[in-house]
Formats: C-alpha cells, sequence, structure tokens
C-alpha cells in the first residue's frame, strides 16, 4: 500500500499554505499563496474571499505536485484559520456579499461603544468569556446587516449564510451550492460573541442582543470530526478537523493538559494556557476561549494572552530607527553589551493588552543617560518582549491556580537565542522550540489526522513532538526581581499619555 | 594570460561613478557618462544590486553604492541572520537523520558553533551555541578549513592538537584530507574529536558561491558509519540536501 498524508490548511491573514504532513508528523510540502489586503477607508481591513478560495485550488494541487502524491493518499483535511474575520454570501448563488472584513477592521468601534450602553451587555463576557470589542465577529455581522440595503430580510429567510475562513473553505470545498455544508467548530464560534461558552451552542439572548438572525449561521461542530468529503479540487478527500490558528498551534505544540502553554512569537506574541475541562474566567484581563474539542468528548478550554507588540518593535528598530539592516541583527547589536545599561523600552505603540488594556499608553524609552548606546536600546528591545510575556504569565498562574512548568514557544522570533535565553531567565522555567516550527499548520493536521484513525490517540500525537532547543533559566533571582521591578515602573511611565478629546 | 575582463572592468567604473557622484544617477546617466548601451549598464547593475554593492531606490528608480560595499572588509553574513535562514532546513534535517545538527562559521581559528538542534529522542542535551569546536578534528571544521581560505591560513603553522588517537595532527595528511573534501563536496570526522563520535559536514554558500559556514550532523559512531567506519550514504545525502537548500535560500544559484 503507498504511503498515506494528512493535508493541512492555513488560512492566515496576509496568505493561504497547504502543507502536507507525514504520520511522524515531518513536514513533506509546502504551498502557498498570498492574497491582497485592501484598506478602503482609514480603519478599514477587507479580504477577497473568492481569491482566497482560487489560491486554496491552486495550492491543493501544488503540494500534491511537490509531493508527487494523488488524490487518494490524502487521509483527511484540516484547517486552521485567522480567527474572527468575517463573510457573508448567498446561499443559491454562492456569491460572497462584498469582502470579507478582518479581525484587524475597526469599523465598528462606535457600533460596539452603542452596544456597550445597551441593555443586557452585561451578558457578553458572562456568556462567551471575551470582552465587546470590535476584534470579534458579532458586531461586525450586525454592521453589514445594518448597511447593505435588504440584507436582513434575506437573512432573516436563510437566503444569506455567515461565517469565519474556516466555514466558507469547507463549505465551498464540499460542494458549495451543491450541497456544500455549512459548519464551523468549537473554537471559531467561541470567537464570535454567539456562543454560549458552557453549552457550547448560539446562545439564543446573544443573538437578540446583536439582532443577528439564527437562520444565517452555520451548525457549531467539535474540532475534530468528519464534517464532509470534499467534492471539489480533491474529491472523496474526508475534511475532518477545524481549528482557529492560535488554537490549532496550541494543539500542534501538544499542550493536551492543564498548565500546558505555548507562545506564538511573530508581529505580536500569542499565550495560550490549557486550562482543562472547565472554562477559567479572567481577573486580569485575559480572553477565556475554546482551545479544542474532539468529537464524543468534552471540549478542553484556554486561557488566552495577547501582546500587541513583539518582533514588530524590532521591525520598529530596523525600518524606523535604521540601527540593524535584517531582524536577526538585533541579536548580534544585543551582544555587544552585557546588559541594558538601565535603560527600558515599553511599546505600547497603539496602547497595550492584556494584562492591562491601557488604549491611552503610548511607548517610552526610560533611563536614558549618556552611557546608552545602541548595543543597549537592541537588548531594551528583546527584553521587552520577554517582559510582555512575563506579565501575560503572572496573569495566567494567578486566574488558572496552575503553575507554568515550561514555555513552548514557536514563530519567527525563536531564530533569537540571545531572545529565547531572556524568555527563560526572566519567567524561571527552562523555553522550548519543537522541531517543527509549523505548529499551526501540524494542529490541524493532528487534529483531522486523530478523526480519521490516521493518529490514534493524544499520547501519538505527544511521541511526535521533538525538542529541537531548550533554554534554562540562568539569571541571579535578585537580578530578575530588581529588572521586574524597573520593568514595572517603565510600564506605569506609559500610562495617561493621550488625553481624551476636549468636550 | 587571458586580457582583463570587460564586464568587471565596467562594473568598476560603474562603481566609481557611483561613489564620487553627491546624490543618485539613474542608467541614462551612467551609460552616457560611460559612452555604453542603457542595455549593457542595466545589467550591470542588476548584478551589482543582487550582490548588494549597489542600492536602487524604490521611489526614483536611481542607483548608490550599497550597504554590502560599506562592510566590505568586515563579516559577510551576520551570524544571527545565517541561523535565521536556515533554521528551518537544519530541523528537516535533524527530524530526517535522527541526529542532532550544527551550524559553524569560522572564527579566530575555531569553529564557531551558531546553531544547535537537538537529536530529536527527547533525551535531554544542553545548547552549544557559542562554542568553539576544532578546526582539523571536526567535519565542521574540514569543511570550512576546505572553502574558507582564512580559515586555511589561521592553522597553517599552528600545531595540529591532539583530542583522540584518530585526529590528524599532521599538516600533509590533513591537506590530503581536504584536497577530497572538495572533491566529493563534504566531510566526515570518524572519532577524531571525541571517542565513539562521527560527524558529517557540507558547505553553506551565498552569493557567487562564497562559503559562509558549514552544515552538519554528529553523533555515535554505530549510527553514522557502517563496520568499515564509512559515513551512511543516506546521511551524507540528507547533509548534502539541507545545505543545498540553506544555500539557495541565501542566493547560492549553482549549488
Amino acid at each position: 500500500m503507498s504511503e498515506r498524508y494528512v493535508m493541512s490548511i492555513d488560512q492566515g491573514t496576509t496568505s493561504t499554505r497547504c502543507i502536507l504532513f507525514d504520520h511522524r508528523g515531518r513536514l513533506v510540502s509546502v504551498a502557498q499563496r498570498e492574497h491582497r489586503q485592501h484598506f478602503p477607508k482609514p480603519g478599514w481591513v477587507e479580504h477577497d474571499a473568492l481569491e482566497i478560495w482560487r489560491n486554496l485550488e491552486r495550492i491543493i494541487v501544488d503540494a500534491l505536485a511537490q509531493a508527487g502524491i494523488t488524490t487518494d493518499q490524502v487521509a483527511a483535511l484540516g484547517i486552521a484559520n485567522q480567527r474572527e474575520t468575517t463573510l457573508l454570501w448567498d446561499r443559491v448563488t454562492g456569491q460572497p456579499i462584498g469582502r470579507a472584513l478582518v479581525w484587524q477592521d475597526t469599523r465598528t468601534d462606535t457600533l460596539v461603544a452603542e452596544l456597550a450602553r445597551a441593555p443586557g451587555a452585561g451578558l457578553v463576557a458572562e456568556r462567551t468569556g471575551l470582552p465587546l470589542a470590535t476584534y470579534f465577529s458579532a458586531p461586525r455581522i450586525r454592521w453589514l446587516l445594518d448597511h447593505v440595503p435588504g440584507l436582513r430580510e434575506r437573512a432573516e429567510r436563510g437566503e444569506v449564510l455567515f461565517g469565519t475562513m474556516e466555514s466558507w473553505l469547507i463549505w465551498n470545498l464540499s460542494g458549495g451550492v451543491d450541497g456544500g455544508v455549512h459548519v464551523t467548530d468549537v473554537t471559531n464560534a467561541s470567537r464570535t460573541l454567539l456562543m454560549n461558552l458552557t453549552t457550547l451552542r448560539w446562545d439564543e439572548e446573544l443573538l437578540k442582543f446583536f439582532g443577528v438572525p439564527a437562520a444565517m449561521l452555520p451548525e457549531i461542530r467539535s474540532s475534530a470530526e468528519v464534517y464532509g468529503r470534499a467534492r471539489r479540487v480533491i474529491p472523496g478527500v474526508r475534511i475532518a478537523a477545524a481549528l482557529g490558528d492560535q488554537q490549532a498551534a496550541l494543539f500542534g505544540q501538544t499542550c493536551y493538559a492543564p498548565g500546558e502553554t505555548k507562545c506564538t512569537y511573530g508581529t505580536g506574541g500569542f499565550l495560550l494556557m490549557n486550562t482543562g475541562a472547565e472554562p477559567v474566567r479572567s481577573a486580569n484581563g485575559l480572553l477565556t476561549t475554546v482551545a479544542y474539542q474532539i468529537e464524543g468528548q468534552p471540549a478542553a478550554y484556554a486561557l488566552e494572552g495577547s501582546i500587541a507588540i513583539t518582533g514588530a518593535l524590532v521591525q520598529w528598530f530596523r525600518d524606523g530607527l535604521g540601527l540593524i539592516s535584517t531582524a536577526p541583527e538585533i541579536e548580534t547589536l544585543a551582544r555587544t553589551v552585557e546588559d541594558n545599561g538601565g535603560c527600558y523600552i515599553v511599546p505600547a505603540f497603539s496602547g497595550l493588552f492584556a494584562p492591562h488594556w491601557r488604549s491611552e499608553a503610548r511607548g517610552v524609552i526610560v533611563g536614558l543617560t549618556s552611557y546608552i548606546t545602541k548595543g543597549h536600546l537592541a537588548r531594551a528591545v528583546l527584553e521587552a518582549t520577554a517582559w510582555q510575556t512575563r506579565e501575560v504569565v503572572d496573569a495566567m498562574n494567578h486566574d488558572s491556580g496552575l503553575r507554568l512548568k515550561e514555555l513552548k514557544a514557536d514563530g519567527g522570533m525563536t531564530a533569537d537565542h540571545l531572545l529565547m535565553q531572556i524568555v527563560a531567565d526572566v519567567l524561571n522555567v527552562p523555553v522550548v522550540r519543537p522541531m517543527v516550527a509549523e505548529t499551526v499548520s501540524l494542529g490541524a493536521a493532528y487534529a483531522a489526522g486523530l478523526a480519521v484513525g490516521y493518529w490514534a490517540d493524544l499520547e501519538g500525537l505527544r511521541r511526535n513532538w521533538h525538542r529541537a532547543a531548550r533554554w534554562v533559566p540562568a539569571m541571579d533571582p535578585a537580578v530578575r526581581a530588581a529588572e521586574y521591578a524597573n520593568w514595572k515602573r517603565a510600564v506605569q511611565r506609559s500610562f495617561d499619555w493621550i488625553k481624551p478629546a476636549e468636550p | 594570460m587571458p586580457g582583463p575582463v570587460q564586464s568587471i572592468e565596467r562594473a568598476a567604473a560603474i562603481l566609481r561613478l557611483l561613489a564620487s557622484s553627491s546624490g543618485r544617477l539613474g542608467v541614462g546617466e551612467l551609460a552616457s557618462s560611460l559612452g555604453l548601451a542603457r542595455g549593457t549598464v542595466h545589467g550591470i547593475l542588476r548584478t551589482l544590486v543582487r550582490v548588494g554593492f549597489v542600492e536602487q531606490d524604490e521611489a526614483s528608480g536611481k542607483y548608490q553604492l550599497g550597504a554590502a560595499l560599506l562592510h566590505l572588509g568586515t563579516s559577510y553574513l551576520d551570524v544571527n541572520e545565517l541561523r535565521s535562514r536556515a533554521i528551518n532546513w537544519a530541523d528537516a534535517l535533524a527530524a530526517r537523520s535522527g541526529e542532532a545538527v550544527r551550524i559553524g562559521t569560522f572564527l579566530d581559528g575555531k569553529v564557531l558553533v551558531v546553531h544547535h538542534v537537538f537529536r530529536p529522542d527527547d533525551t535531554l542535551q544542553a545548547m552549544d551555541v557559542g562554542t568553539l569546536l576544532p578546526l582539523h578534528a571536526t567535519a565542521l571544521g574540514k569543511v570550512l578549513l576546505a572553502y574558507d581560505a582564512n580559515a586555511a591560513a589561521a592553522i597553517r603553522d599552528a600545531e595540529l592538537e591532539r583530542y583522540c588517537r584518530r585526529t590528524i595532527t599532521n599538516h600533509r595528511e590533513l591537506a590530503r584530507v581536504l584536497t577530497r573534501v572538495r572533491d566529493q563536496g563534504w566531510a566526515a570526522s570518524v572519532e577524531e574529536a571525541v571517542q565513539g563520535e562521527a560527524g558529517i559536514a557540507a558547505p553553506i554558500r551565498g552569493y557567487g558561491g562564497l562559503v559562509v559556514g558549514a552544515i552538519g550532523i554528529s553523533g555515535a559512531v554505530e549510527r553514522l558509519c557502517d563496520a568499515r567506519r564509512q559515513p551512511d550514504p543516506a546521511l551524507v545525502g540528507y547533509v548534502r540536501d539541507a545545505a543545498r537548500a540553506v544555500s539557495r535560500d541565501l542566493g547560492a544559484s549553482r549549488w
């Protein structure tokens, strides 16, 4: 019998990737296509869903050709996707209604402010574990229903469908207008503000609060089960998993036990901690979300803390200040000095996220003296990522009552050894990097392979996880405490910078 | 003896013009100053941009001297940049071979380990990025000696220290081994630095084929070699594939 593989689709913010994995979780082939970013007005960000669908058709074919395999060698397909991006489409013609509104889009800020004052607004955080914010899908659905003439009536008649990107792709793959299945998974549904976090069902009161007709919503399913078979592009292949990208990374990092935590370091940082079978409410500004659900089993929950600026600070150091010519050179420059020389950079470029949630904060560089060189600044740049991680980890430990024992890191910044060592030093736990850096794609593949029996169980997946590198803490506890105190004082100095507009 | 190479003379003239200009220059200005066809100048400029000696301004389309020219005497490729570009291929090599992977560059008469991927068996292993290895006793070092003139010069008059019974301590014998490394395109060391350990390595090349480092695997001699102490051809293939893949990413065209 010829070897079989699992296909993983990562529908991301800037590109869509198709990766084939073998039975040992090793990468066999990769195909990728970028799609256009549309910015029709300040604060508006849109994607063309048809362009993304066409890209998917091409990369699937490319990935199969690269690996030299045929459709019948694909055991299953799993999808990971950019979260909260909102699309409506016509059930009869299959055409999108306008472009998809991307998670970064802030056109709903006035609407969200109005909703926050409306009766019943308190229900949102209580039922969903999320704050009422522009970040999530429900306000975008409402905005479209309010702004496209006649749309609400058509939606109520069931002629219009809503979905995040995994719903759109599954619907199209499974036949589109010709019998496509309209589903989403619990992790994606948990980011809409419409799902009850405990029942894992659409919440009627929340639907009423946001004014969203139930007829347009996909069916909520688990993250790992066969939703249907593909009837286009790769006919016959079972579509067997869907997860939001950060949850997929948690799954790919095999964080299956409570307390296991991963952080993806890219432009920003995303920390997720598995908290087990019960949702944990945060008192420290973290999000409560579904981690994953395997068919027939209870859902696992997670706490999520996002850091707005991590790699973006290095990019600013390169492009804004011009002190380095490539991002990795930050490490070379930082190693020219022994320490930060008393200098701290708080990158509150557009406020601070978890655990502070201070939108009026702005970035500061403190502790400047004539002694400070660009090497000290480079070190302060790397330390800013580490201390922001520490603040989120402290909040997670506090909320969950669990104690972080080891941090599983992934993303582009894990190539920076000095940064990873600093993270281990300030967290006072080991930091490990997995051998497969593509954890998002791997997570979707794992869930799909699990659903069809390609992999037997979570233990089998754990055996596929291998440590590529490990950094152990080597910082004097007194230095750690003093530096953390300095960092906290620096953060204080970033607060209250933007003044409220004059009445 | 062949005469001067015309395109290099022309490239040098273009660089001189750009260096003496107070602002940026366009293709037309350069072509008319040198009395050459626009197409000829454009072709030379594209090559100079590719190697980083010239930069093109995005807005105006005009040219100026590139940053790489200013750093000509210092480092060719930042080692952290090298790691960042190589990390996925190094991971893949560790996964395929089942052995630990290291990337080394030349520093002060030694091999500097700039990247290290653990052997994928989840045993406890220590990161040794930043440590220095001997040039003449390791596979990584032999690759650097074979292809990097500076590395070769660094040990020319030095005494070759003995680490094991099989360490090559004779300069003549080492020269013979390095010739073979150049012929076959990879190097091995079998119980030459550490008893019971072997290594296989191949060169990483940048623009123009310049060797910027070496990538290799190391592990127990019975896993890497056959009974006659010859490196496993499959493992050699994996190492060379990884080296070629990193080289392609760095812009080396032929390897």
